[in-house]
């Protein structure tokens, strides 16, 4: 068990297709090496993933950051807008403002903040128009 | 199922070998990535026309026992490399994406579903 938090941070860059998932893979192996419960690591995977494409789809740039404690994975997500006008709408499964361009590589389920929510213990998203958007996640380690 | 019966079931060529004794539960086919975090289970075979990097990659954040591209689609050079390189079996089929999912169903492979249709329901009176 961990005695101590360990904390990581991951910058991501938007538009960037090639590396984009890396930070999510990072994060998954950081994981594993900790030992955590299969099941966690598939949760936290799925919404580092999710958050992780959302920077690199819809803003203009911003980082992912890991804090694993002995009790729960913490993770955030910050980007430099352009913010989302109505979470309410950008919550709901299906609904997704991905261009053409980014359906064609196989994004625009309109499935990614549903999926982050789902697997997410603890889930609280802020956005302003123009600033940025914030994203707090927790999952509860021995909850599966 | 082992991954050798899906191989020979949808007649796939290997582009990245799998273990012999190597064996998948369940099936889950799409082109959407969310939809495949949303829904796929463990212990499965991804079925996709979509031979993007990305669909590699997210493959392998959900451990999945193989990635099975259908309707011919062949990945770039460097996406298989990246496939094997993470021990990530490829296969491609001919089939198309319903006939090559609605073979291995038939033949026993379970979906990904949360909920059971009763075979009945959707039939006229």
């Amino acid at each position: 068990m961990l005695q101590n938090k360990l904390s990581y941070a991951f910058p991501i860059e938007a538009s960037d297709f090639t590396k984009a998932g890396d930070a999510a893979g990072k994060i998954k192996k950081i994981l594993k090496l900790a030992g955590l419960p299969a099941t966690v690591i598939r949760r936290v995977a799925i919404i580092a993933y999710e958050a992780e494409m959302n920077i690199v789809i819809h803003s203009v740039g911003g980082s992912l950051s890991l804090d694993l404690t002995s009790t729960r994975v913490e993770m955030a997500s910050q980007d430099n807008g352009p913010g989302i006008p109505d979470i309410d709408l950008a919550l709901q499964e299906g609904y997704s403002t991905a261009s053409d361009e980014v359906r064609a590589l196989g994004f625009g389920a309109g499935m990614g903040l549903p999926n982050i929510r789902r697997n997410a213990d603890h889930f609280c998203i802020q956005s302003e128009v123009g600033v940025g958007t914030n994203l707090e996640v927790w999952i509860d380690i021995g909850v599966s | 199922m082992k991954l050798q019966e899906i191989c020979e079931l949808l007649q796939a060529d290997v582009l990245v070998d799998y273990d012999s004794d190597a064996e998948a539960f369940t099936a889950c086919g799409s082109d959407l990535i969310s939809d495949i975090l949303r829904f796929i289970k463990v212990e499965t075979v991804l079925l996709t026309g979509l031979t993007t990097l990305q669909m590699i990659k997210a493959a392998q954040l959900l451990d999945v026992k193989a990635i099975i591209f259908v309707r011919g689609k062949r990945p770039a050079k460097e996406v298989e490399e990246i496939a094997k390189k993470n021990d990530l079996p490829v296969l491609c089929t001919k089939l198309p994406l319903f006939e090559a999912c609605g073979c291995l169903s038939r033949h026993g492979l379970k979906g990904c579903s949360e909920y059971a249709v009763q075979e009945d329901e959707h039939v006229a009176e």
